[in-house]
């Protein structure tokens, strides 16, 4: 009696080794082609490199796929290159800009930017001298008082468009879109017109506020509607269905359900407003003093600072700039990881 | 001899009274949902009316001038008072840069974003994806001022050296022509800033779209032998259409009213310029910017006007892109 043999389970969509090894010689192929195209023509440069590299990768991954399993495959070997090649290029300003943030940044950097502010001191004074507090009390204040105030706008607007569904609902949809597209200055331009020549006639961080939230509520408005549109009609019809009203049925099944996408939505609201440049310039009045009161005074922020220090040009003030910039960057990323962590414990559950 | 097996009720509940009027909480929540609903239409038509309101006497005085002139002269007589008739304000130089910066911006972006997304949802392994994912909304979440500086400091040498390539290779076509050659700060460096600040946007949007591709097409798709490709051209790419301009749209009425990082690239001189390579331009949300500062009440109203101007021009490529969205939306589905 012959015992069965267990039959080795085949993987054929995975590559073989001989594939592999034609990927890999492609890959090492290409770049030692282009190393020497580039030593021997005019070109020069890290972009001469860059665009033969890809050139012929492309090239070489054709002619094999067209060689071995015909035209399609040839197709859908430049198909794939050009696609990652399209990647790549979105991808190199993240890379590049990080790098220049952390470079340039670093030499303003000490712990006293936390503690101190610019009272005592101009922005061309040494580095280790004045701080960022004041422009970070600034920044959380403007952008909590616009949050507080487009958050419910937004989502009010997103649940008409998606719940309601009355007869604006087109209308209303168009003018979200038509209200993402209005520019910052012009919401600047818009607060100082209707309530800062009226009535305050001073910079303030509420009216900064104002003009925030007018950036903000479209953005929230836009992506808790993509989300809530995203909920199955079933949830709905099952809490209808269920004896709930319309009220109970929105606020127990859809938005807990949306939850993720609208905490997503918050998130992309604050960013697109904390390191919003030209309303605050126009409105806010950038002072160098911690000035925890929205309703009277200038009040610093970031993007003052940094457009300020900038805007100077001495190599104190850009450095400063660049350190503002830094510290910046940092708040997005943890803000950013944060909305990440959080939406990544809610889906595994 | 029947024997029923549940005992009838003595007494049945009053059946629930059946009506399609809603609850009072309903109504409530109705009416309150659609007064947040109403409120872009109330907050859009504040900024034209308070903007049409404090631009007006400029308007008046400058009539058509305002839009088709690119003099920008305020004249005062000796006591600083501004004399009417001699002052211009016209911004069509700063229209014309407006336009020029966001097509650079839209022609190089929408690309890459288009392949990037088709890239995350169909070519990266979703580890990748995911990765890829958080870092592109990451750069959507970078502020502009960033990006100005990025630009200036960092993206402007490289840019400058492709300006020379566009005007040593594609000279003939007239917006690469120049008489002087001057390189740097360019509307074509501000326009490469642009695309870079709008390729998280357009890419999240496509990406969005394509991964709402239905399944079951993709599926069929293979099934029938069709290679990633020949699947992305059959189906993806008829799928996502709408959803591509949407993406593009978004990402031109921010390059369009992209204020600081246009006032950091560019080097801001008032007149017209149709050669995007030529160091020389302007956009109108950067102009009014640079003229705030030291404006005076009468200028400070021209500015105003000016913004109205972009106000409307942002509102009015928002309702052709969304006229074309709804188009390609139904023939695409």
């Amino acid at each position: 009696m012959s015992t069965p043999t267990a039959i080795k389970p085949q993987k054929p969509w995975l590559a073989t080794p001989k594939e592999r090894a034609i990927n890999a010689a492609t890959i090492v192929g290409s770049a030692i082609a282009t190393y020497g195209l580039v030593a021997i023509t005019p070109l020069k440069g890290k972009l001469a490199y860059f665009a033969l590299y890809f050139i012929i990768y492309i090239a070489a991954d054709f002619f094999i796929h067209l060689a071995s399993r015909g035209i399609s495959a040839g197709k859908d070997a430049i198909a794939r290159g050009v696609v990652t090649l399209g990647l790549v290029v979105a991808l190199l300003p993240i890379l590049s800009i990080l790098v220049t943030v952390f470079n340039r940044g670093r030499g303003g950097l000490h712990w006293g930017l936390l503690t101190h502010d610019m009272k005592m001191n101009s922005v061309n004074d040494p580095i280790n001298q004045g701080g960022l507090l004041h422009a970070l009390t600034g920044t959380s204040i403007l952008v909590l008082i616009a949050l507080v105030i487009s958050l419910p706008i937004g989502i009010l607007t997103a649940l008409y468009l998606t719940e309601i569904k009355g007869r604006f609902a087109g209308p209303i949809r168009f003018l979200v879109q038509a209200m993402s597209g209005v520019p910052s200055i012009v919401a600047g331009l818009f607060i100082l017109s209707a309530i800062v020549y009226p009535l305050t006639k001073a910079y303030s961080g509420f009216v900064g506020s104002l003009a925030l939230s007018i950036l903000m509520i479209p953005t929230i408005a836009r992506t808790s509607e993509e989300v809530l549109l995203l909920i199955p009609n079933d949830l709905r019809e099952a809490g209808v269905a269920l004896g709930g009203t319309q009220w109970r049925t929105v606020a127990m099944v859809v938005l807990p359900a949306a939850r993720t996408g609208l905490v997503t939505a918050v998130i992309l609201g604050i960013a697109r407003v904390a390191g919003e440049t030209a309303p605050i310039v126009l409105l806010t009045g950038g002072g160098e003093t911690v000035n925890a009161n929205p309703f009277s005074g200038p009040m610093g922020s970031l993007p003052f600072y940094i457009w300020k220090s900038f805007a100077v040009g001495s190599a104190e003030s850009v450095t400063r700039a660049w350190a503002g910039i830094f510290v910046l960057i940092v708040i997005v990323l943890i803000l950013f990881v944060t909305a990440r962590f959080l939406s990544e414990r809610k889906t595994s559950r | 001899m029947s024997q029923t097996l549940v005992e009838p009720m003595k007494s049945p509940p009053p059946p629930r009274e059946l009506t399609s009027v809603p609850r009072f909480s309903d109504r409530v929540f109705r009416g309150v949902v659609t007064s947040g609903g109403l409120s872009s239409l109330v907050i859009l038509g504040l900024i034209f009316a308070f903007l049409t309101y404090q631009g007006f006497s400029v308007l008046r005085s400058q009539g058509f001038y305002f839009i088709t002139g690119s003099e920008w002269a305020l004249i005062t007589d000796d006591a600083g008072n501004m004399i009417a008739d001699q002052t211009k304000f016209g911004i069509a130089a700063m229209l014309i840069g407006t336009i020029l910066c966001s097509l650079v911006a839209v022609v190089i972006a929408v690309p890459i974003s288009v392949f990037s997304a088709l890239f995350l949802n169909f070519y990266a392994s979703p580890r990748l994806k995911k990765f890829m994912v958080a870092v592109i909304d990451l750069m959507a979440a970078f502020p502009s001022i960033l990006f100005g500086l990025w630009g200036f400091f960092v993206l402007m040498p490289s840019v400058e050296y492709w300006g020379k390539l566009l005007h040593k290779y594609l000279g003939f076509i007239p917006f690469f022509k120049m008489e002087v050659p001057v390189f740097t700060r360019s509307p074509f460096v501000a326009g490469v800033v642009l695309a870079v600040m709008i390729i998280p946007i357009i890419t999240s949007v496509a990406r969005e779209i394509f991964s709402q591709t239905p399944l079951d097409r993709v599926q069929a798709a293979y099934a029938l032998g069709a290679t990633r490709w020949a699947m992305i051209k059959a189906v993806a790419l008829p799928y996502g259409r709408s959803g591509v301009v949407g993406g593009a749209m978004l990402g031109l009425g921010r390059a369009m009213g992209e204020t600081v990082a246009v006032y950091t690239v560019l080097n801001i001189v008032y007149q017209v310029n149709w050669h995007i390579l030529v160091g020389a331009g302007g956009n109108v949300a950067s102009m009014i910017l640079l003229k705030f500062g030291d404006a005076g009440p009468a200028e400070i109203k021209a500015l105003m006007a000016a913004g109205l101007v972009l106000f409307l021009l942002t509102l009015i490529v928002n309702s052709i892109a969304n006229f074309i969205v709804k188009r390609t939306g139904k023939s695409g589905r």
